[in-house]
């Protein structure tokens, strides 16, 4: 029986090596390239015809489109709008991400910190230098806290700064966490499916099937509330920065 | 709509409409005083956010600690002082989540953020409610029974 964990291995498709480099193309890298082509095609569909009555697939492009533009002007304000389009493909590319994740036997890149991380740290330093460049030094009155006494300080503006160092961190750990995890427990329970109906002429293995029919559910729910939260969370993150309450 | 097999009326159609929001906003709002977290969040999900919220920071004090004594060869030093600080911002990322401050770093005026937020959902909604409904404050009660 395979390992649950099996199905995160990385295997390179196209060996490349760049010196000491591994610039290999993995599966890894198939499953964002898929990904990329299928937020792409669905767009493209959804905006060939522009009728006035939209079709199915206009609908949802044009859904996916107003949720986030909602999602902006909700937690940012008019400011937002110019970020259009760098969350709206962070919301497309995880969301699109996780749900092809679910195919069986497909890879679920978003299941690798490597690749959360990677998103996170983005949002983060572009995030950092917005503030940067729109308040100049006075950004880092961010880090003071209001309300406490100067003989605290020194203690405070450390704390604060962790404080704003983990931002990255849990927003890697939690879209990672949620993936690898429920992507093991389908495979736990899938793994139980064969011993279990061997040992009871079949009717054992009806029981884990029907958890994981369940599980499918709720990975669907998961795969699109971590797109959501995700981006929602870079959304107030770029709030603090744009407007330094 | 089974009644009788006239089509609903607009104004009822609206009626209905304002009805179907009215229920899902108290849904919501039960949902929220019951989890404690933001809306449209179950129990579960809340308690991660908050778990990974609180992990994160020690993860980072840690990282910043170990980080720094390896770069001082001080070994213990600045891993026990940066943990400890680590596990402070960790306690206040928890405490301003459960508060509902957001997550904000040097976050200054809770309260009016607070208010600004939820009059902008009162608005909206009660924007969307009164468009729709705004043709039928009359004369629809015989529509259903």
């Amino acid at each position: 029986m395979a390992s649950p964990i099996e199905q995160f291995k990385i295997q390179p498709i196209v060996p490349i090596k760049l010196g000491e480099l591994d610039l290999s193309f993995t599966n890894s890298a198939l499953a964002m390239v898929i990904t990329v082509a299928a937020a792409s095609l669905f767009l493209a569909l959804g905006a060939r015809r522009r009728a006035l009555v939209p079709g199915r697939w206009q609908v949802m492009s044009e859904m996916a489109y107003e949720f986030v533009a909602n999602m902006i002007r909700d937690n940012v304000g008019d400011a937002g709008r110019r970020y259009f389009p760098y969350i709206f493909t962070l919301f497309m590319f995880i969301l699109i991400g996780n749900l092809l994740g679910l195919i069986p036997g497909a890879f679920t890149f978003t299941s690798h910190i490597i690749v959360t991380l990677g998103m996170a740290l983005t949002v983060f330093v572009a995030v950092t230098l917005i503030g940067i460049f729109k308040h100049g030094l006075h950004f880092f009155s961010f880090f003071v806290p209001s309300g406490v006494p100067a003989l605290m300080m020194p203690l405070m503006i450390p704390i604060e700064v962790i404080s704003y160092l983990s931002r990255p961190v849990s927003l890697s750990i939690r879209l990672f966490a949620n993936m690898m995890a429920g992507h093991t427990m389908m495979k736990v329970f899938a793994g139980f499916v064969v011993p279990l109906g061997a040992a009871t002429f079949g009717i054992g293995g009806l029981a884990p099937i029907a958890m994981d029919v369940a599980l499918t559910g709720f990975e669907l729910l998961v795969a699109f509330l971590q797109a959501y939260v995700f981006t929602v969370l870079t959304c107030l993150y770029l709030n603090d920065a744009l407007h330094l309450h | 709509m089974g009644e009788d097999n006239k089509p609903p009326s607009l104004n009822d159609l609206g009626e209905r409409l304002r009805a179907a929001r009215e229920h899902r906003r108290a849904d919501r709002q039960h949902e929220q005083s019951l989890s404690g977290g933001p809306p449209g969040m179950s129990g579960l999900g809340w308690a991660l956010r908050v778990g990974v919220e609180m992990v994160s920071a020690i993860v980072v004090g840690v990282g910043i600690g170990y980080g720094l004594d390896w770069w001082f060869g001080t070994k213990p030093w600045f891993l026990v002082v940066f943990f400890l600080l680590g596990s402070a911002a960790a306690m206040m990322n928890v405490y301003r989540s459960a508060m509902g401050y957001g997550l904000a770093v040097g976050y200054k005026k809770p309260e009016k953020d607070g208010e600004e937020q939820e009059s902008a959902t009162q608005g909206n909604s009660a924007g969307n409610s009164g468009g729709v409904g705004s043709g039928s404050s009359s004369g629809n009660e015989d529509g259903e029974r």
